[in-house]
């Protein structure tokens, strides 16, 4: 009987390095872990990336022309040469309505029997009839179907066919900034990460307090000199590099799938995405402690981390337009700065202010939780 | 170390401890317990489920904290200084928390690393313990896919990595066969002799508390009697006996007969006759029978204790009001014939064979890992056997599985009805799943709550019941429908003398009325109150038999074995031994 006591009080690497080589390994052994950490965020970049889109491309348009002058048929082979039309000519307005019925066809552009006579009375109508069913993707339908005339009418004016319609004096000119190829993936990638690391984070450790606790192994464990700052430390490491795990491949897949431009700083998105994870991890870790229940600890974890990101943090829905309730949840929720920091880092490059008040929210979160879990894991049992 | 060996190591004064259930409910899981526990020395708590055995365990533990009183551990205030008593003590809790997905090597270095025990120390350590407990060949298996026993001695092993100047053990042989018990308890009284170790162990076995030095005795969380087991034993002297009848029936008849009786503390089957403890020093009368004396053991004086000080009877109110099953002769109820069942390449059971007749309780032995379970699931049905044929109440049970089941009752050997509903509500699912329809199955819950006293408990949510409770519930639903047959998987495990005393007593007068049972439990003494016993060990049957018949088998030349424990030991050695030398000769 000559050990030495162990000092206990102090933190020891020895301690924490045998606590973290056995979650590691538990990590490793349970295929159900490996499936959420590592499977699901491939699966979520293949659905994110290929499966949904915002984007609008060969859109089925029926096209009802009751004119067969060349000039409603130059309006129609505008329609052809959009690549974001794949167009349908139809005979009458009945056919094109009982196909918008069926949802076969999303929009019909209709000309008048005398389109061309009025065009030369200067007061020629066009009707374009949009389903408005997805009222974002009709808006954007709608934008492109007076792109294509627009672009009709241009030309037009351009070959100084008769002077009869003259060019428009003001044209309007809508131009996008920051995604100017207004392609969902590149607003979707950024989010895509705060998802993975939140299910990475909160989803993953949930589960690990409360399978000690459901284990009955914290009774064991917790007469040993460990303290809980070991206890604690240990669970969170192999779980932040699982969540590394997953952000290099959604920064790989945005770089070489998807071709996501970066127009900040890598390091900063880096630097960022490692303390949202450590914010996540600590929720995780919370709810698991505070629970001491799998099942229970999951539900609240997927309620209170996972959904909030994807519903609340402006990265589906854009919050300028959520009701003033909504909006004000969403300011207290640590992923909603997490997105407005990714959104702009990628897609608008460093901007000092923002990423600095992100920074310190996030900062103050992970300094939060981390107290709460503390205060939360007592070597007690009751 | 510090001090002689006279001085004590645990002391605790007035120890007062509640539990808050629900509102304004509070339990007294320990009431002004003052105990001390000797250097160098075992000290046993023992007492009834309930008694507080573990929450002292765990307050010593520094787990929790005393809500009155003072307990001083290896010299330091248990309630201020957990951490520096958890940094020189071990403790073994009940379930001992092995990381199942981790190896035996992996949980072993997990708790060096923990206790910073250098890699010398380990060198030195480490063979010593694989010595002891005989893990050497699995070092590399997972812990979860380790035996019952195994993983007891796996989790003892990982206490002892260092040495602790105590070491908490809760009671760490539940579930255990009597095999790895005893080389259980061979490793923690050499530690103590050879070491010097102290040991406080709680137990719910008086064998093992007769290897202390000291025994505590705890119920309802207070101090009954202490002192050292002699002392303890003398209690009795005089109350002891055997009674030898010359009735041609099995002994668990009589000792149905004598435990009932008022003037009887306690009766059990033993070696084919009933050992009692009477109230009175003279003994009682009884036609067809001789009494015999014979030296008190700990659980008659605990018995004694028990209905002295709290006027606790055993079994008392437990015989089952029941109508008598048409006689229908002793025709046979369940035939096994080469039954056969293999996992992959491991058989688990081999080439079995036995009949079981009406009204007959068969007992079902064998260390961990014998192939007990799997023959039970299969005999009920819910495992397809791999060859051999199997009737179950007059139905092949692979082809009418559905009708066999309708005449058998299932008790499993974990707690499986439903824990957030009431007790009431748990019957009333299992009369509607057994098919019970209205004034039938209000009858029979009746019965139910009536026969097994659970009225008091009726809208208790299941899982908040005590052990006792859960398990006397689980026979209850498993009775409702009055099967025929009922297979009950280590109903007593971890239950305490009186529990089983109840359970036992409920059984033979189940028997009595025509219900055949079968069951299989590691008490070995429970063995005797069954009317035929069988030995399975590695899926093998090695012997089966009257109790009387399989003790004879196991005793040399005409000394039969003296009691089912011994008996059991040595015929599970002996074939293993058999088994090493074809190995060898092959």
């Amino acid at each position: 009987m000559s050990d030495p006591p162990a000092q206990s009080q102090r933190l020891s690497w020895r301690r924490l390095r045998a606590l973290t080589v056995k979650e590691t390994r538990q990590l490793l052994r349970d295929k159900s872990n490996l499936m959420v950490g590592l499977f699901l965020p491939v699966v979520l970049i293949l659905i994110f990336g290929y499966g949904l889109s915002f984007d609008v491309r060969n859109a089925p348009v029926g096209i009802v022309s009751q004119d067969t002058s060349p000039t409603a048929r130059d309006v129609v082979a505008g329609f052809y040469l959009s690549p974001y039309f794949t167009v349908t000519e139809l005979h009458s307005m009945s056919e094109a309505q009982r196909l918008m019925r069926a949802g076969r066809i999303e929009a019909i552009v209709y000309m008048q029997t005398d389109f061309s006579r009025r065009l030369a009375a200067g007061n020629a109508t066009i009707q374009v009839l949009v389903n408005g069913v997805d009222a974002n993707r009709a808006r954007v339908l709608e934008g492109f179907a007076q792109g294509a005339i627009g672009q009709w009418s241009v030309k037009r004016a351009a070959a100084g066919a008769g002077g009869a319609m003259p060019a428009p004096a003001v044209r309007l000119e809508t131009r996008l900034w920051f995604n100017e190829a207004n392609t969902s993936t590149h607003f979707l990638v950024p989010g895509l990460i705060v998802l993975i690391m939140t299910l990475n984070g909160a989803l993953l450790t949930s589960l690990v307090m409360a399978r000690e606790w459901e284990r009955g192994t914290l009774e064991s464990l917790f007469v040993t000199p460990i303290n809980t700052g070991e206890l604690i430390a240990s669970k969170l490491i192999p779980y932040f590099g699982v969540g590394l795990c997953g952000l290099a491949m959604c920064l790989l897949a945005g770089k070489f799938l998807f071709f996501v431009p970066i127009r900040g700083s890598l390091l900063l998105i880096i630097l960022i995405s490692m303390l949202y994870l450590l914010v996540s991890l600590s929720l995780g870790l919370l709810i698991s402690a505070a629970t001491k229940n799998q099942f229970l600890a999951s539900q609240i974890a997927l309620i209170t981390s996972f959904l909030p990101a994807l519903m609340l943090s402006g990265f589906i829905f854009d919050l300028r337009s959520v009701p003033a309730i909504v909006r004000a949840i969403s300011t207290v929720l640590p992923p909603t700065y997490y997105v407005e920091a990714l959104q702009t880092l990628f897609l608008a490059g460093n901007v000092p202010g923002l990423i600095i008040k992100d920074v310190a929210v996030l900062i103050v979160a992970a300094v939060v939780l981390l107290v709460l879990i503390r205060i939360n894991t007592r070597k007690q049992l009751v | 170390m510090n001090g002689g060996a006279g001085d004590l190591i645990v002391q605790g004064e007035a120890l007062t401890k509640r539990f808050a259930r629900q509102k304004n409910d509070t339990i007294t899981a320990l009431d002004h317990v003052s105990f001390g526990a000797r250097h160098g020395t075992l000290t046993a708590l023992v007492g009834p489920d309930g008694a507080g055995k573990t929450t002292l365990l765990r307050l010593a533990a520094g787990l929790m904290k005393p809500d009155e009183g003072t307990l001083t551990v290896i010299g330091l205030d248990a309630a201020r200084q957990p951490q520096a008593i958890q940094d020189r003590i071990s403790y073994m809790p009940q379930r001992f928390g092995l990381y199942e997905d981790l190896s035996v090597q992996e949980n072993l270095d997990l708790y060096a690393d923990l206790h910073g025990v250098s890699h010398e120390q380990r060198a030195e350590r480490y063979p010593r313990l694989m010595e002891m407990t005989a893990l050497a060949p699995f070092l590399d298996r997972l812990a979860g896919q380790l035996s019952g026993g195994m993983k007891q001695k796996l989790g003892l092993a990982c206490t002892l990595v260092r040495s602790p100047e105590l070491l908490l053990l809760d009671e760490p042989t539940v579930g255990v066969d009597p095999l790895s018990r005893r080389e259980l308890w061979d490793i923690v009284s050499g530690l103590v002799e050879n070491e010097g170790l102290s040991v406080l162990v709680s137990t719910s076995y008086m064998d093992e508390a007769e290897r202390c030095a000291h025994v505590v005795v705890l119920h309802e969380g207070k101090v009954l009697a202490s002192g050292p087991p002699d002392e303890l034993r003398s209690r009795a002297d005089g109350h002891s006996f055997f009674v030898i009848s010359q009735r041609q029936e099995p002994a668990r008849k009589l000792q149905a007969e004598l435990i009932d009786r008022p003037d009887v503390i306690d009766a059990v089957p033993q070696g084919g006759q009933v050992r009692v403890v009477l109230r009175e020093r003279e003994p009682l009368s009884l036609e067809g029978a001789t009494l015999e004396a014979t030296p008190p053991n700990l659980e008659d004086s605990l018995m004694m204790l028990l209905r002295q000080e709290t006027h606790v009877r055993p079994a008392a109110n437990a015989a089952l009001e029941l109508v008598k099953k048409e006689a229908q002769g002793h025709d046979v109820v369940i035939e096994v014939h080469d039954l056969v069942r293999k996992f992959g390449d491991f058989t688990a059971v081999n080439r079995t064979s036995f009949e079981v007749k009406r009204g007959e309780v068969f007992g079902l032995l064998g260390p961990n890992g014998a192939g007990k379970t799997t023959t039970f699931r299969m005999l009920c049905g819910l495992l397809p056997a791999t060859s051999g044929t199997l009737r179950v109440a007059g139905a092949d049970l692979r082809r009418a599985r559905a009708e066999a089941r309708q005449n058998i009752g299932y008790v499993a050997q974990k707690f499986s009805l439903y824990g957030d509903i009431s007790v009431l509500e748990n019957l009333q699912f299992f009369a509607g799943a057994y098919g019970l329809r209205n004034s039938r199955a209000e009858q029979r819950i009746e019965w139910a709550m009536e026969n097994f006293e659970l009225k008091q408990r009726a809208t208790s949510t299941a899982g908040s019941l005590p052990g006792g409770f859960q398990r006397r519930l689980a026979m209850a639903a498993a009775l409702l429908h009055e099967p025929a047959i009922v297979f009950l998987d280590e109903p007593t495990s971890g239950a305490d003398p009186l529990a089983r005393r109840e359970f036992w007593r409920r059984i033979g007068s189940l028997a009595d009325h025509g219900t055949t049972i079968v069951v299989t439990t590691h008490f070995m003494e429970e063995a005797e109150y069954c009317d035929r016993i069988m030995i399975q060990d590695a899926g093998t049957m090695l012997a089966i038999g009257t109790p009387e018949e399989v003790r004879k088998q196991a005793g040399e030349a005409d000394r039969p074995a003296r009691s089912m424990e011994e008996a059991f030991i040595g015929i599970v050695e002996h074939a293993r031994e058999r088994a090493q030398r074809q190995e060898h000769a092959a």
